[in-house]
């Protein structure tokens, strides 16, 4: 379980976010919205532990642990993972190690990346003159690898082709254990309980609710946690009456 | 010129400075070699000489090899071609026994050019001919070893490295010190000719200990259609190198292109680079260095000329500080003509925080991260490097990669 409690994160003298209360529970999937620049990258970023992003009051749990003050390399390891809005590129270090890398011990990474498309980008240098739609796909393959408990998508299908787009909803779906469709052997309620995985993702587009049933819903604005509701019906709000109307109506309820 | 002549040009040089690196007194070492015994098969060194060598890129068990040539000190001990189309002599031997050598000999460089090529010619241990007959497809490796076992050894030596027209030639020259030896100096004089339609690979590894002066001295030239890799790398600590090998690309289509990694330790002074002037039509050059300084100061150099139009040249130097230290990187291009096309691109800095923080979140420490990038910075692509070759670089790439972190 992610608990995040009354988070403020500072920087220079900006306040990114104020007071940020989030909980999600083992199994679950939350969908963040937002405009530009309101904090949600800000937000993921804290999460993973980028130091930048200094917390100035609150705390954040992960599987019972306060993880407020530790290093990015052991939240990895504890089981926190991200796929990047804009992750930077290494010269000379090969997708194919990358990948390998994120997976620790061992992987089909072949296999893996036939999965999504990305053979023929193994044997290049990791996100160097990628396109933006192939970097959604990186650094989802390195995600597949890294198979990290709790994931952080941060605008995971923004810039990626209709065709595409259909691959890594799925695929996305599948990490999160949300598949549904019931078996001989579990009914939707048993499958339900055994999913354990959890999922934070930001979306302007909403693509991905085509293909991730998320339990919930919540607006950032201008670094404010609001709206907690159901996140088709968020988006259909953000759509009809914009932002800011939404996060109004978020509040008055 | 005859070498009685060549003698009396060396002799006015013999205390001129060189015009880069930190000068060398060359007095406070012996050229008096210990003698050495010839060996008959190189299973026979002793270990620790095989595993020194190893480290240089030179194979004891000689199944990736076409032909060896060994020297200890001043003196060669083991010399083979496993080949038909492959000469190795020793080049004392070699001027001796060919005439037509006086053509190759001194050709590329002048013998008064410093303190350093005229000890190379008046006190001259020896060195090797290596040479690719006409035609002649070499697709192993051949490889020459300097090995240096005695302290305080002023090693002179002078290498003619010839691929005539049609061949094919790989080298890999490896340069060690014995363990128990701390300083020395290494003077090398290597000329190199690549003929008509001619392929030439030359990988150099040094592998010194951390009190040794090394002064090559290198040119070439590449002909009509020839093709010249030559890839140095030096990554093990050592006190002052410079080098700065020319080459000239004088025949239609000829193609050179230099790779070089180097790390500067603490206390190490490093000038290395290369220049290549293009001369014919369409004749390509390319030179790229990679520079880590762990504490040491590097002067990366890179300089194309381009004289003729349609030349093309790229140059890339990258330097990344790890400990402190310092790179200065010095790119030039000239083009005397209208139609060269000439670029250069060079950056020096440490990590990317953000890189580290990448990787990190991948789940590598951050020291693991940080040899995952320094890894990375070092890995260069050499097309048409043999895979024996590209081996022995990347053996060196991950053993500086060690000692670095
Ligand atoms: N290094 C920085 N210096 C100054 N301001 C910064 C810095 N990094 C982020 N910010 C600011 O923090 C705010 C929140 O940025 P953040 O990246 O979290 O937005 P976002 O909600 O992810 O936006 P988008 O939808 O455009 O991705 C923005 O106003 C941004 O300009
Ligand atoms: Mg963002």
């Amino acid at each position: 379980m992610l608990v995040i409690e009354d988070l403020q994160v500072m920087m220079g003298d900006k306040e990114l976010l104020k007071h940020i209360d989030l909980e999600i529970r083992p199994g679950e999937t939350h969908i963040l919205f937002g405009p530009n620049g309101s904090g949600k990258t800000s937000l993921i970023m804290t999460i993973m532990g980028y130091p930048q992003y200094r917390v100035t009051y609150g705390k954040i749990y992960f599987k019972g642990e306060d993880i407020t003050n530790m290093p990015i390399d052991e939240r990895a390891r504890l089981g926190i993972g991200m796929s990047y809005q804009r992750p930077p590129s290494i010269k000379g270090l090969k997708t194919r190690h990358m990948v390998e890398i994120c997976a620790g011990d061992g992987a089909d990474v072949d296999s893996l990346a036939g999965r999504i498309n990305m053979n023929s980008f193994l044997d290049r240098d990791i996100n160097v003159g990628f396109s933006g739609g192939e970097i959604k796909r990186s650094e989802l393959l390195q995600l597949m690898a890294q198979k990290p408990d709790l994931l952080l998508f941060d605008e995971p299908e923004s810039g990626v082709d209709l065709e595409n787009i259909v691959l890594i909803g799925n695929m996305i779906n599948e990490l999160l254990e949300r598949d549904n469709t019931p078996t001989k052997d579990k009914s939707v309620k048993e499958i339900k309980k055994a999913r354990s995985r959890m999922g934070l993702v930001i979306t302007h587009t909403g693509f991905i609710l085509d293909y991730v049933t998320a339990d919930q819903g919540q607006v950032l604005y201008d670094g404010v946690l609001a709206c907690k509701s159901n996140p088709v019906e968020i988006f259909k709000q953000i759509k009809s009456v914009g932002y800011e109307e939404c996060v109004r109506c978020g509040s008055e309820t | 010129m005859r070498i009685r002549d060549l003698d009396d040009k060396a002799r006015s040089a013999r205390q001129k400075a060189a015009d880069l690196g930190p000068d060398i007194d060359l007095d406070s070492y012996t050229i008096e070699s210990p003698p050495h015994e010839a060996i008959s098969d190189l299973a026979r060194l002793s270990d620790g000489d095989k595993e020194r060598m190893l480290l240089a890129g030179i194979e004891s068990d000689t199944g990736e090899r076409s032909g060896s040539y060994i020297q200890k000190d001043g003196v060669p001990v083991f010399t083979a071609s496993l080949q038909e189309g492959l000469e190795i002599v020793p080049i004392r031997e070699a001027l001796e026994k060919f005439d037509w050598l006086a053509d190759y000999y001194w050709k590329l460089i002048d013998v008064d050019t410093d303190k350093y090529t005229a000890r190379a010619r008046l006190d001259l241990h020896n060195g090797y001919l290596i040479r690719a007959l006409p035609g002649a497809r070499i697709t192993f490796p051949a490889q020459a070893c300097m090995y240096l076992e005695k302290d305080g050894f002023s090693q002179n030596v002078h290498n003619i490295i010839i691929a005539e027209e049609g061949s094919e030639l790989h080298v890999i020259t490896g340069c060690a010190t014995a363990a128990h030896v701390s300083s020395g100096i290494h003077v090398g004089i290597s000329e190199f000719y690549v003929k008509k339609n001619a392929k030439l690979s030359f990988t150099m590894i040094h592998h010194w200990a951390e009190d040794v002066a090394v002064r090559p001295r290198s040119a070439g030239i590449v002909e009509e259609g020839g093709l010249f890799l030559n890839n140095y790398i030096c990554m093990k600590p050592v006190k002052s190198l410079q080098t700065y090998p020319r080459t000239s690309l004088v025949g239609k289509g000829a193609v050179a292109r230099f790779y070089s990694l180097l790390v500067g330790s603490p206390g190490g002074e490093l000038d290395a680079g290369g220049g290549i002037d293009l001369k014919a039509e369409d004749t390509r050059a390319e030179i790229i260095s990679r520079a880590i300084s762990n504490g040491g100061n590097i002067l990366a150099r890179g300089d194309l000329v381009g004289e003729v139009p349609g030349a093309r040249g790229h140059l890339e130097c990258r330097g990344l500080i790890l400990n402190q230290g310092m790179i200065h990187a010095i790119p030039e291009l000239v083009g005397k003509v209208d139609g060269v096309e000439m670029s250069h691109e060079a950056a020096v800095g440490k990590i990317a925080q953000e890189e580290i923080f990448y990787l990190m979140s991948r789940g590598l420490t951050e020291d693991e991260a940080t040899a995952t990038i320094v890894r990375g910075f070092l890995s260069v692509d050499i097309p048409g490097l043999p895979a024996p070759l590209q081996k022995e670089i990347d053996r060196a790439v991950d053993m500086s990669r060690e000692d670095l972190l």
